[in-house]
């Protein structure tokens, strides 16, 4: 049976990036970007990624968004897509994305390719959660979400790959967009909005192996036992976002809160989901240890989906009781560049700076340096 | 010097050899073992009759039965179906050290005054290979300028392994080692670095690069503490570039108390030129069947030698070859011994033919390996390096790579889809082994680790280049054939990875298979 | 480079050569590479070691004089066994171990080494026959290392701490044992019956817990005894939740009964019998067989290469099973760690028992036992010798000389003169047996040379 690809191209993606605008969410924005001559980019880089599923076009149904949503692209390299719904030529809104995304679901497709950025990929993630596989091609402005390939053409590659059964196995990735809150304070800021399930690409073996049996499941295991057989009944244990800290909180057995902080005390919750002020006032006069993980594709450790732990809480904390946990493959995916944090406070950001161990496995662990 | 010309139109064989149960009939023998005499029959009667009825075997193991010169015909063609070194222009598997294996060697070992030794006879009965032992152990402490060495291991990660041992005796004897429980290491050195101390019970903290490709020493200062048991450590790593700190990093590891261990599976380029005891370590080891001219044997039999200051001698695994100034013996009264890796004595094969190459060569003739191993890869690098979509680990952060270069085909992957599993597979078709890509993580994309050492011609080198840029113009003007590629080796491309990760579907021995997909397809045939 | 240059081993050791490498590389001298070796790490003398032999005759001359000091049991009958035992080696078996394309071949990927992943799932498809097992891995460093493995992976797949062995077992192996399972697991000795040298069943009852892992016994035993309480220890382990390994001497399992067959969940042994010359010891490797089960096989460190299909109709291919266990993919985190083992001479195994067939291995066996009884039968009635173990014998038997008065050292001495290797000593690791000592008889023995054993003996004894 032919494998079927659901392909969303957001014509408008990355118009704002050349402008200097951040993103191009809303019609206010967009407008902007094209009186500035903001030229689209996300269908050459569609184009470039479909040029890697020329081999298996036989192999495949494209279902896509007509015009330049995905039509166009798919034409150009002289394929037939199934076209579905309906747009306003030149006038695509996010909404079209999200309906593309439920039609698509309910079609049964087995990966949804989109070109775009952080903006796309959350209307995706609103509109079919984690139902359908999907994978970005980075096409936006802002692309701090970790759903995309390295480049169009991976992105492509990958999807071949996937759509081949070659790459069977799945992870879920950050779906991370401008915390509006932030930025209207004048702070550039992402904050995590949930996960997409993307094609796991294991980057780092050889890749004709596709079956990973060890895999990521048990790596997760590994720390989560680690860290749960290290904890000691003095510390208040502070749990980051993220799906590398999950285990933690569902081997103890604790309700986990995946987008927000928990708080938990000789391995029973205290809280969930607290923000700051809750946070700072469960620690006052108690010793107390931090565990975060690497959120969205760049490697940030603080000030990316994870701002309750505040410059205060930190400083609270104190940077020896800071533990960051992260699987290999997710620290080897900016090999050669540091952990990044961006707290707000520049005194704080070089405070953090450093050296840190991080928990990779049982017993297991990398040196990493950490910067601002 | 030859004219560079590339295998165009090679072909390696291809019998498409069934698997020795397929080519089984009932009653075919290869070989009949030795009868008893009558008188022996008499006396004895029916052993194995009388055995119980639990332990008795009821029906006979099931095995091939063919002819002598069926079995024959079938491990010769499988051998032609496997490229050996001694064959091909194996430059190929880089951090290996492929070099040439002296036939004369073989025919040393061949000897029954060596291959017919019981391990158990009297010393005196096996003085010669006491001395061979002895001796090369002189060698082996004088190229390395450490105390003390033992050949017990069988094989590289075998002797770092011992390491590890020796280092848990260590801070066992001390009393400290319910304290000094973790064990650095860098990322490019070995992953046995990181394994055997693992499985010696140590924790791993692992340093990675600093933005020269060279192990970051700030990293390590953060890193040590009165926990450091020791550091394992490769130098030059596996991509090929000499740690000019290596001695600090010693002296760090040392100021807080740990042992330091130097992984010298790279060691060929270095031989007379640059030694563990000047670096300051405590403990080295060698990899003697590559470094020392003996085969690797499909992966073993092989020998490391594990080497010690004197201060830590006493944990090496018994016996040591001792020599009383008369006679040599084995001592096993050695107190504070760890124990043993392996039964007896080592590989004694490889220690006897490491022996030999050592002393066809001499001290002129080890540094004359060091000398042309580096120029070799430099030389080539230049010829890689040249050819469209090749890049190397940290290139152009101005350190002259010594004996061996990890590679990265990352820009040919971008350029055209073509990866280095693809060339690796390529490469195959014009006569060369597939190449050593790296141990993971793969931090250094689609890579490529190559080493010409002093075994290898100009001409070698000139032929692997232009074969490596024969598969780059493939790759951009005609992916495809790269990409189904091997076309002209013993097999082709496996067309089901995933199934060799799958419990239902792998099979390891024949017995599996035939369950798992023979019977299967029968049901089915049968069913149609 | 005066006496190197234009070595046999290194072409470009000419100086022409060099030179004009040196010169498309665009330096003067090969210090200008060693450069990046900062002056102070750098060996600053010259190498003591022996001049150079070059000419591959006199090399030869030279080795060959020292190996000459050795004495060989090609050319004196040796009784030694415990460990590496003497059996005939067919050409082939040597042909093929010499082949350069196996003798020199490293880690290639199938596509360039397809012959050496088929010898070795061939090899592991005959061993998995002969103890009844769908999963061999491909060969360890020996039967020792086989056996270290066999229990942590046993201590892996029940999550238990201790490891119960006979205390019957090889000092040699013992010692690799214990120190592979440190600091985890702990190694347990279960006496044996001094009688008839089995496993002492009260004492392994009383051993056995919550806590044991695993029981492991040898059969034949290191003293030679056929352990035939098989079932009753399987059945004592798996009362206790244990699993059961057997560790074998592979040659034997033409006449014994497959280990499987009797309850073994994890077998392994030593393959040096079939095809591998003694090599003062180095001939040594070992393997491990299981069943196909995933957990089973997800704790074993070793490569396993399986068989697979290919882009060609019909034609086999090869390829790595579960790659991911291993500490070549997954460093620390691998299962144990994986190394440059003996996989030549599992490739000559595999050659041995193509060779040998069923028949050929039932003769073997029943061949050796055969011999053994004879011999046990002639030396028993030697005035002051005694046989240690009554009971069932393979190739080996412990012969006591207490009663002659004499040590073992002294009979042996005595025996040397005479050109014959007597039997073991176990005086120093088996005190409680007693002046003993182990003698092993295979199907290279004569019924002369065993009669010259039992002559010597009668006049010594």
């Amino acid at each position: 049976m032919k494998k079927k690809l659901g392909l969303i191209v957001n014509p408008v993606a990355g118009m704002g990036g050349r402008v200097g605008l951040k993103g191009s969410d809303g019609p206010e924005i967009l407008m902007k970007a094209i009186e500035l001559g903001a030229k689209p980019q996300s269908p050459k880089r569609a184009i470039q990624a479909l040029q890697r599923l020329l081999d298996i076009k036989d192999q495949i149904d494209i279902i896509t968004y007509p015009d330049d949503m995905g039509e166009n692209e798919v034409r150009e390299l002289g394929m037939s897509p199934v076209v579905i719904g309906s747009i306003v030529k030149g006038m695509t809104t996010p909404e079209d994305t999200q309906i593309a995304a439920m039609q698509m679901k309910e079609i049964g497709v087995d990966l949804i390719l989109f070109a775009g950025g952080d903006g796309t990929a959350r209307n995706i993630y609103n509109a079919i959660g984690d139902q359908v596989i999907v994978l970005g091609i980075p096409a936006g402005v802002k692309i701090h979400s970790a759903v995309y390939g390295q480049n169009p053409k991976s992105s492509g590659e990958l999807a071949a790959l996937f759509l081949q059964d070659k790459v069977k196995e799945v992870q879920e990735a950050e779906v991370m967009d401008i915390d509006e809150e932030a930025f209207r304070a004048g702070r550039v800021s992402a904050k995590l909005y949930g996960y997409l399930k993307v094609p796991y690409e294991k980057r780092y073996v050889q890749n004709l192996k596709s079956g990973g049996v060890a895999g990521e499941k048990a790596t997760l295991e590994q720390i989560a036992n680690y860290i749960i057989d290290n904890m000691d009944d003095e510390h208040y244990y502070i749990i980051g976002p993220g799906t590398t800290t999950r285990p933690i909180m569902e081997k103890l057995g604790l309700k986990n809160t995946l987008l927000g902080v928990d708080v938990v005390y000789r391995k029973k919750l205290v809280a969930n989901d607290v923000n700051e002020q809750s946070l700072l006032k469960i620690i006052e006069g108690q010793k107390a240890k931090i565990i975060v993980t690497t959120i969205g594709g760049q490697g940030y450790i603080f000030g990316r989906g994870n701002q309750q732990l505040s410059p205060e809480v930190l400083t609270k904390v104190g940077k020896e009781n800071i533990i960051i946990v992260s699987t290999r493959d997710k620290l080897n995916t900016n090999f050669g560049s540091p952990l990044l944090v961006d707290t707000g406070d520049e005194e704080i950001n070089e405070w953090l700076s450093g050296y840190y161990r991080v928990i990779v496995g049982y017993e297991d662990s990398i040196m990493h340096r950490v910067s601002s | 010097m030859g004219i560079v010309k590339i295998r165009s139109d090679f072909q390696q064989a291809r019998w498409n050899e069934p698997i020795i149960y397929e080519m089984s009939t009932p009653g075919v023998r290869g070989i009949i073992p030795p009868e008893p005499e009558t008188a022996i029959k008499a006396i004895a009667g029916d052993v194995v009759g009388k055995l119980p009825e639990i332990i008795r075997r009821k029906t006979a193991p099931y095995l091939p039965e063919v002819s002598q010169k069926h079995v024959l015909a079938h491990w010769l063609r499988l051998s032609q179906e496997t490229m050996g070194s001694n064959i091909g222009n194996d430059i190929s598997e880089g951090t290996c050290t492929m070099k040439y294996n002296p036939r004369v060697n073989e025919a040393l070992v061949a000897e029954p005054n060596f291959a017919e030794l019981h391990p158990f006879q009297d010393e005196d009965t096996v003085q010669g290979i006491l001395e061979i032992y002895y001796k090369f152990e002189q060698f082996i402490k004088e190229i390395s300028g450490l105390d003390k060495v033992t050949f017990q291991p069988g094989g590289g990660n075998h002797a770092v392994y011992t390491a590890a041992s020796v280092v848990r005796a260590y801070w066992e004897a001390k009393g400290e080692l319910d304290k000094r429980t973790e064990v650095i290491t860098t990322i490019f050195s070995h992953p046995c670095d990181a394994a055997t101390p693992a499985t010696a019970g140590f924790k791993i903290i692992t340093i990675y690069p600093d933005e020269k490709g060279i192990p970051d020493i700030e990293a390590l200062k953060a890193a040590v503490s009165e926990r450091t048991a020791a550091i394992f450590m490769t130098n030059p790593e596996d991509i090929g570039i000499y740690n000019p700190k290596v001695d600090e990093f010693v002296k760090i590891v040392h100021d807080v108390g740990g042992l330091c261990f130097y992984d010298q599976a790279n060691a060929n380029a270095f031989l007379g030129v640059a030694r563990a005891k000047e670096a300051g370590f405590d403990m080295c080891h060698f990899n003697v069947h590559k470094t020392f001219g003996a085969p690797h044997g499909c992966s073993g039999p092989a020998t490391g030698a594990f080497c010690c200051t004197e201060e830590l001698a006493k944990y090496l695994p018994v016996p040591t070859v001792e020599f009383d100034g008369n006679k040599y013996y084995l001592d096993y009264n050695r107190p504070e011994s760890f124990g043993k890796v392996r039964d007896f004595y080592g590989v004694a094969g490889v220690v006897l033919k490491a022996y030999a190459w050592t002393m066809n060569l001499g001290a002129e003739g080890l540094r004359a390996c060091a000398d042309i191993s580096v120029i070799n890869n430099n030389y080539m690098e230049k010829k890689v390096l040249a050819i469209p979509g090749i890049t190397s680990a940290f290139q152009g952060n101005g350190i002259t790579r010594q004996e061996q270069i990890r590679y990265s085909f990352e820009k040919l992957h971008a350029d055209t889809g073509v990866g280095t599993d693809d060339v690796n597979a390529r490469i195959v078709d014009y006569g060369i082994p597939s190449y050593w890509t790296s141990h993971h993580p793969w931090v250094i994309p689609e890579p490529m680790t190559l080493e010409p050492c002093e075994t290898y011609s100009k001409d070698d080198i000139d032929e692997y280049a232009a074969v490596l840029a024969q598969i780059s113009k493939e790759a951009y003007e005609n992916p495809e054939i790269v990409k189904t590629a091997p076309h002209r080796s013993s097999s082709h491309r496996r067309n089901d990875e995933a199934s060799l990760d799958d419990p239902e579907k792998w099979a390891v021995t024949w017995r599996a298979y035939v369950k798992k997909h023979l019977s299967k397809k029968k049901e089915m045939d049968s069913v149609s | 480079m005066s006496k190197i240059a234009g070595h046999p081993y290194i072409p470009n050791s000419v100086p022409e050569i060099k030179e004009q490498m040196l010169k498309e590389i665009g330096i003067d001298s090969v210090e200008d590479i060693f450069k990046e070796i900062p002056d102070h790490l750098r060996f600053k003398g010259q190498m003591n070691l022996p001049e150079p032999i070059l000419s591959e005759y006199a090399l030869r001359r030279h080795v060959e004089g020292i190996l000459a000091k050795n004495k060989n049991c090609k050319d004196n009958i040796s009784f030694l066994g415990g460990g590496t035992w003497q059996h005939y080696v067919p050409s082939v078996c040597d042909t093929i171990a010499s082949r350069d394309e196996f003798l020199t071949a490293y880690v290639g990927d199938a596509y360039s080494d397809h012959g050496k992943f088929q010898a070795l799932f061939e090899s592991a498809s005959m061993i998995g026959e002969l103890v009844d097992m769908d999963v061999v891995n491909t060969p360890t460093y020996d039967w020792a290392n086989a056996i270290a493995i066999s229990c942590r992976m046993a201590a892996r797949i029940n999550g238990r701490k201790e490891i119960l062995v006979p205390k019957s077992m090889s000092p040699g192996r013992l010692m690799v044992v214990n120190n592979y399972c440190k600091p985890e697991i702990r190694v347990i000795p279960v006496d044996y019956d001094v009688n008839t040298g089995l496993l002492n069943l009260a004492d392994l009852r009383r051993k056995i817990s919550s806590n044991t892992s695993a029981v492991y016994f040898e059969n034949p035993s290191f003293l030679g005894v056929i352990e035939t309480q098989v079932e009753e220890i399987s059945k004592i382990a798996k009362e206790n939740g244990a699993l059961v390994i057997v560790g074998v001497d592979p040659s034997s399992l033409g006449v014994l009964e497959a280990p499987a067959k009797y309850g073994a969940d994890i077998v392994c042994g030593e393959l040096q019998p079939f095809g591998m010359h003694m090599q003062w010891g180095g001939g040594l490797s070992g393997f491990i067989a299981t069943r196909d089960e995933k957990e089973f096989v997800a704790e074993y460190p070793s490569l396993l290469f399986g068989i697979t299909t290919t882009t060609k109709e019909g034609e086999y291919g090869f390829g790595e099973v579960f790659y991911e266990r291993t500490s070549y993919a997954s460093r620390e985190k691998g299962k144990d760690f994986i190394g440059t083992c003996t996989a030549l001479y599992g490739i000559v195994a595999g050659v041995y028992l193509a060779l040998m067939g069923p028949q050929g291995m039932q003769e073997l066996g029943e061949g050796i036992m055969q011999r053994v009884q004879y011999a046990i039968s002639k030396l028993s009635k030697i005035k002051g010798v005694k046989l240690a173990f009554d009971g069932y014998h393979f190739k080996e038997f412990v012969l006591n000389f207490d009663k002659t008065g004499k040590t073992v050292a002294e009979i042996n001495a005595g025996l040397k003169a005479l050109n014959i290797f007597g039997g073991k000593d176990l005086s120093k690791d088996f005190p409680e047996l007693g002046q003993s000592a182990l003698y092993c008889i295979t199907e290279v023995h004569t019924q002369e040379d065993i009669d010259k054993l039992v002559e010597a003996l009668e006049t010594f004894c």
